[in-house]
């Protein structure tokens, strides 16, 4: 395989990016070598896992400083490795990876959460009898996320993309024996495939348009101003360029992968995996990975945006984003599930970072994707931490008082929903959010995503009091020796609600740090960022908004004690809405007795089809012939005279000599046949010979 | 390599292995084993010795009889070797899944060298005539290997098989002798380089007058079609499939259906390109069908031998669609239409080796859980087979994403290619059967699901995991699809450079 590397001009060889693929490789190949390991070795199979992700993240930290370094003498740092992985007629398939800020963050990100994940699972699947074989899937699917994070080319992401969804799907099975797990892992697996084919499809498209799928390749890219250009002035259906079309079709894989509407109904059900999992996958890395994506195709979203305007493309992502949020935090208050509520919530937040994407650009949407990582991760493995000592009870109505129980845990769950609800100054959740609000509210195209925004915002606030009310408030109402998790479990939860708080220290107006280091601006430090009166009006909104839902829900669920069977205080005062949200607002009846039926109906009547029309049809030609015989013989016996039987007895007779040589054995005739193939073959020879 | 026959010796090999097997005995499948892998090292010899150009080398060329146009015309490029390694490795993998014949275990063998000798042969003549004595030979083993192993039902299963491709060929032969009537000739090369210019036609025309040409091509496509087979010239093969022994059904999906898509890449498209071109549209939505009810289809079946037959139709529904698609006149110049036939060409050969390799190693597992629980393979018989057979499991489920075309294993790339060129060729028929990647997941994860997940009933407690032999017998199969998967260009090396040549030649 020939291969050609690549760097941008303003930046010389660096041998961080040539060795960036060792990053996602090494988490792989441990995986491997788990598979080969006999079952008992579970030392080492975490210590593997454990191991090679830790050497990930020590490579990404060098490749972020990296980065860092170059940008902070100035230069916008993007440097590419590219190779051909396939040459069909005299194009070529090409592979590649990247290393900017985006990859930078994204892999320090992924490595880090997911080396916290990795450490709190020792405790956490302490007892599982497949340990071995969790660390396998998890390194594996940390492998392939890391791949998303560095990959340059769309056809390597997608890639590693399938790769990570076959782990989520493995993952969510993972206790495989229980039905509703098997089939939450299908299901998964299938709604997100909704979407990847149309990502394919989009894939195929821009590939035939451009003649690559290269991110960046020198300016030969189809993220670059020559491939934009092209595909902006070629028109497609619906009064949309290629541009725009090909960014709805991955927009669409961005929606399976994130949860977003309509495909969202396989995340809360993907809750069926080991809380560790869910932490991982279905909150901090895979779930976001469709944000990731629009990140990164980014280029191609707005290509064609005048200056302070939008696209359709984008246009799409910010209307889908913030009714998704909406939507899903509506649901996520009428749950009971302490996992359900978080998947809700995650769905939610998904749509924050899409409009997020959608309206404010690149630095907006991935902010919120980094501080709701680390946030969301610290919530679940919280959860985990709960479920865990009160014996695998997930029903927060059956939880209640265990912030005395279990201090630690409910100190940083503390934390994690303070980030989440956005509460003021000291979590990151609330810069992360802000910015979003901030770019939904200048908005040139409408003002409703704000408005929407802002109401989830209260909704968020609202159902984490309930659940935090519920699990941690009031007196305990299910399992009386509720226990602290090990220290394995809870130190993870500590360094996780560090960064819930201090990560907003990079994100606030005052030091834009993250975001001009996306944008590739330089940072500087300014009180006044802080004090412009828009911002600070934004910023009083959205402080009365986050302690009107904290204290809605405190008035209704803090520091009371129902009885098991008394209805939710809610529930009671309207018990028909409250039961359309609890049933999560039907959307899953609706696919079933839609998609579903008609996946099972259209089914039948393929098969039916074979059986009766196209089977039925041989069987009448058949039965034509058979017919068409039978006249024949009636004709042969009665018609024709009788002495032509006569003649025919001598003939047979005659007969007899050959019947013998056909003595209706299978091996006497393929003897035959070889004989006369040889024969052949030796009139062959002889014949070239003359 | 003047004076040294090796595609004569390929075909002869398993012939003289077949002899011998039929007078072994008991031993017949070790005389199988070793005459499949010396066949199989034969084959990998020939596909290192392609000219480097992509055209027909090999040639061994002897007159016959001259005045009929017969004439003895060997010679492979890229496609031909490609599929003779892909039989090789189908047989051996077969006579390797046959552990139990014990009823004439030196017939059967016999049978399925002989086989392979036709495989051999059709893959590398290059005239018609013996082209035609070889495919008519697969034919024959394939029905008494039906007619004599199979299931409960198998007498109506291979009559039909029989008869149904005994139609085909009958339409070919007529085809055939059109063409010979018009222009003398048998030979392959010789009627492409007619056709690319336009006077194959002329000649026809002129001998049987106007029109003939598309009927004849009409009969050829429709000889292919059922050994393909496309919707709707397919219901032989969920009987044939489900009611031959597993490892007759391997060789039948994984080295005799690529007969059909050979025929239309080295026959019907070479002679008959501008007629196809013109009857293109009704083809693509037979396509289109094949991938997509294909896929629908195998989602009513309850039987695993049906449920992968089904799936057999919709992956080379692919294989289809990639070659009707890229039938369309390309004006000189225009690289991005051959950018786009040549992705789709170098997919659907890729394809044809993968679906190959991968079908057969998914029936191959059938037959161990037949061996399992004496026959047993509905989808419902069994449940929760991870618990009692890990490795089973974990391999077979290598092997069904392989089939769903997750990337990283060897069913992907060839998709990915075949979309990626008939997309800017046909895009609706590349939209449409999108769905087939849809339905096909979903088939698959529900066999996973009730096989392999859920509670362990009774009956399957004891499931045993495959032993050692067979682990080591399957480890190079799904080695394989790791490494087409990860390294497609091993084989798109060989295939692309053909895949331009015969491009050059075909004129639509």
């Amino acid at each position: 395989m020939q291969e050609t590397i690549s760097f941008t001009p303003q930046l010389a060889a660096s041998p961080i990016t040539g060795i960036l693929w060792l990053i996602p490789t090494v988490p792989i190949v441990a995986s491997g070598v788990i598979v080969l390991l006999k079952q008992p070795k579970r030392s080492t199979a975490a210590a593997l896992a454990i191991g090679s992700l830790g050497f990930s993240l020590l490579l990404a930290l060098v490749a972020f400083a990296h980065v860092v370094g170059a940008w902070m003498h100035g230069v916008a740092a993007r440097e590419t490795v590219n190779f051909t992985w396939i040459q069909v007629g005299t194009a070529h398939v090409d592979l590649g990876w990247v290393l900017d800020p985006l990859s930078a963050v994204m892999l320090v990100m992924v490595a880090l959460v997911g080396l916290l994940i990795f450490i709190y699972s020792i405790g956490y699947m302490a007892h599982d009898e497949n340990f071995t074989r969790f660390f396998c899937f998890m390194s594996l699917f940390a492998g392939a996320m890391l791949g998303v994070a560095i990959a340059n080319s769309l056809l390597l992401l997608f890639m590693c993309w399938e790769l990570v969804g076959l782990t989520s799907y493995l993952l969510i099975g993972f206790w495989y024996q229980k039905p509703a797990a098997a089939a939450a892992a299908k299901k998964a697996f299938l709604t997100t495939r909704v979407g990847d084919i149309f990502f394919l499809l989009g894939i195929v498209w821009l590939f035939a348009q451009t003649g690559t799928l290269l991110f960046y390749n020198n300016g030969g890219g189809s993220m670059e101003p020559l491939a934009l250009g092209g595909l902006l002035a070629q028109p497609a259906a619906l009064g949309l360029t290629a541009a725009g079309a090909i960014g709805l079709l991955i927009f669409a894989g961005a929606a399976g992968k994130s949860g977003q509407l309509p495909l969202h109904v396989w995340l809360p059900d993907a809750m069926e995996g080991p809380t560790p999992v869910s932490a991982l996958i279905h909150a901090a890395t895979m779930v976001a990975a469709g944000v990731y994506l629009i990140a990164r195709v980014y280029p191609l979203m707005a290509a064609g945006a005048l200056t302070g305007g939008t696209t359709p493309a984008l246009t799409v992502v910010t209307w889908v984003g913030a009714s998704t949020a909406v939507f899903a935090a509506l649901i996520a208050v009428a749950q009971n599930d302490i996992k359900r509520i978080l998947a809700y919530s995650t769905i939610s937040q998904l749509g924050y970072m899409m409009a997020g994407l959608g309206m404010g650009g690149v630095a907006v949407g991935m902010f919120h994707l980094i501080t709701h990582a680390f946030f969301k991760a610290l919530l679940f493995l919280g959860a985990g931490s709960v479920i865990h000592g009160c014996h695998e009870e997930q029903d927060v109505r059956r939880m209640g008082g265990l912030r005395a129980d279990m201090p630690l845990t409910f100190a940083t769950y503390a934390i994690g929903m303070l980030a989440l609800c956005g509460f003021p100054l000291l979590f990151s959740g609330f810069w992360s959010k802000d910015g979003i609000l901030e770019a939904a509210e200048h908005w040139s195209m409408a003002k409703g995503p704000f408005y929407m925004l802002v109401f989830g915002a209260l909704l968020t606030a609202f159902y984490m009091t309930r659940q935090v009310g519920y699990v941690f408030f009031g007196h305990n109402r299910g399992s009386k020796d509720a226990h602290e998790s090990p220290a394995v479990m809870t130190l993870p939860l500590v360094v996780l609600a560090f960064f819930a708080m201090a990560l907003g220290l990079i994100g606030t107006p005052a030091w834009p740090w993250f975001r001009a280091f996306l944008d590739g601006r330089a940072a500087g430090f300014d009180w006044h960022g802080l004090a412009e009166p828009g911002l600070l009006a934004l910023m009083g909104t959205s402080t009365v908004v986050v302690f009107l839902g904290l204290g809605l829900g405190w008035r209704l669920y803090g520091d009371r004690s129902p009885k098991p069977k008394e209805p939710d205080v809610l529930e009671a005062a309207a018990p028909l809405p409250w039961g359309w949200l609890r049933d999560r607002l039907y959307v899953d009846e609706l696919y079933g007795v839609t998609v579903i039926a008609f996946y099972g109906w259209w089914a039948r009547v393929a098969d039916w089809l074979d059986r009766r029309v196209w089977g039925g049809a041989v069987s009448g030609v058949a039965w034509a012939f058979g017919l068409w015989a039978q006249l024949n013989r009636f004709l042969d016996n009665n018609v024709v005279d009788g002495s032509f039987d006569k003649g025919c007895d001598e003939l047979a007779s005659g007969g007899g000599l050959l019947a013998r040589v056909q003595t209706g054995r299978v091996q006497t005739y393929l003897r035959l046949l070889a004989l006369a193939v040889l024969a052949l073959a030796l009139m062959l020879i002889w014949s070239s010979r003359a | 390599m003047s004076g040294f026959h090796v595609l004569t010796l390929l075909t002869v090999l398993p012939l003289a292995g077949a002899a011998i097997a039929l007078w072994s005995g008991k031993h017949a499948r070790g005389v199988a084993l070793i005459t499949t892998l010396s066949s199989l090292a034969l084959a990998l010899f020939v596909w290192t010795q392609l000219p480097a150009n992509g055209s027909i080398g090999l040639v061994e060329q002897a007159k016959w009889a001259p005045s009929l146009g017969i004439e003895y015309h060997l010679g492979v490029d890229g496609l031909g070797a490609l599929m003779l390694v892909l039989s090789a490795i189908v047989t051996l993998m077969s006579v390797d899944a046959a552990h139990r014949v014990h009823h004439q275990p030196g017939l059967y063998f016999g049978l399925v060298l002989a086989l392979e000798a036709g495989l051999f042969g059709s893959f590398t003549a290059l005239n018609f005539f013996h082209w035609f004595l070889f495919w008519e030979l697969c034919l024959i083993p394939a029905f008494f290997l039906i007619k004599l192993w199979g299931g409960a039902r198998r007498g109506p299963a291979a009559t039909q098989f029989f008869i149904y491709t005994m139609a085909g060929s009958a339409v070919l032969l007529v085809a055939f002798l059109a063409v010979f009537l018009s222009t003398g000739s048998m030979d392959f090369p010789h009627l492409t380089l007619l056709a690319s210019t336009g006077e194959l036609e002329q000649m026809v025309t002129a001998h049987l007058g106007p029109q003939v040409m598309l009927w004849l091509a009409i009969g050829v496509l429709a000889g292919f079609a059922v050994k393909v087979p496309m919707i709707p010239f397919h219901t032989w093969l969920p009987a044939a499939y489900a009611e031959a022994p597993s490892p007759v059904t391997m060789l039948l999906t994984g080295a005799m259906s690529k007969m059909g898509v050979y025929g239309l890449l080295r026959i019907a498209i070479p002679l008959f390109g501008a007629q196809i071109a013109q009857i293109r549209t009704p083809l693509l939505v037979l396509a289109v069908a094949t991938v997509v009810m294909g896929a629908w289809a195998a989602a009513a079946q309850k039987d695993l031998k049906r449920v992968f037959a089904y799936l057999s139709v919709n992956h080379l529904g692919y294989c289809l669609l990639g070659i009707f698609a890229l039938a369309v006149p390309v004006a000189v110049g225009d690289t991005g239409a051959l950018a786009s036939q040549a992705a789709a060409l170098n997919g659907v050969i890729l394809q044809m080796f993968n679906h190959g390799v991968t079908a057969a190693a998914l029936f191959w597992f059938v037959a161990m859980m037949q061996q399992r629980t004496g026959g047993h393979r509905g989808i419902d018989d069994f449940g929760g087979l991870r618990k009692p057979a890990p490795v089973l499991a974990g391999l077979m489920g290598i092997a069904l994403f392989s089939s769903l075309g997750l990337p990283g294993l060897n069913g992907f790339p060839g998709e990915f290619l075949i979309f990626r060129g008939v997309f800017p060729l046909a895009w609706v028929a590349a939209t449409v059967s999108i769905l087939g990647l849809l339905v096909t997941a979903a088939v698959i994860l529900t066999v996973i699901q009730k096989v392999f997940w859920g509670p362990v009933p009774e009956h399957c407690v004891g499931f045993p995991d495959l032993h050692h032999g067979e682990r080591l017998a399957l480890a190079p199969v799904i080695g394989l699809m790791f490494l087409v998967g990860l390294l497609p260009q091993l084989i798109v090396d060989s295939v692309n450079p053909t895949v331009q040549n015969l491009l050059a030649h075909w004129r639509f």
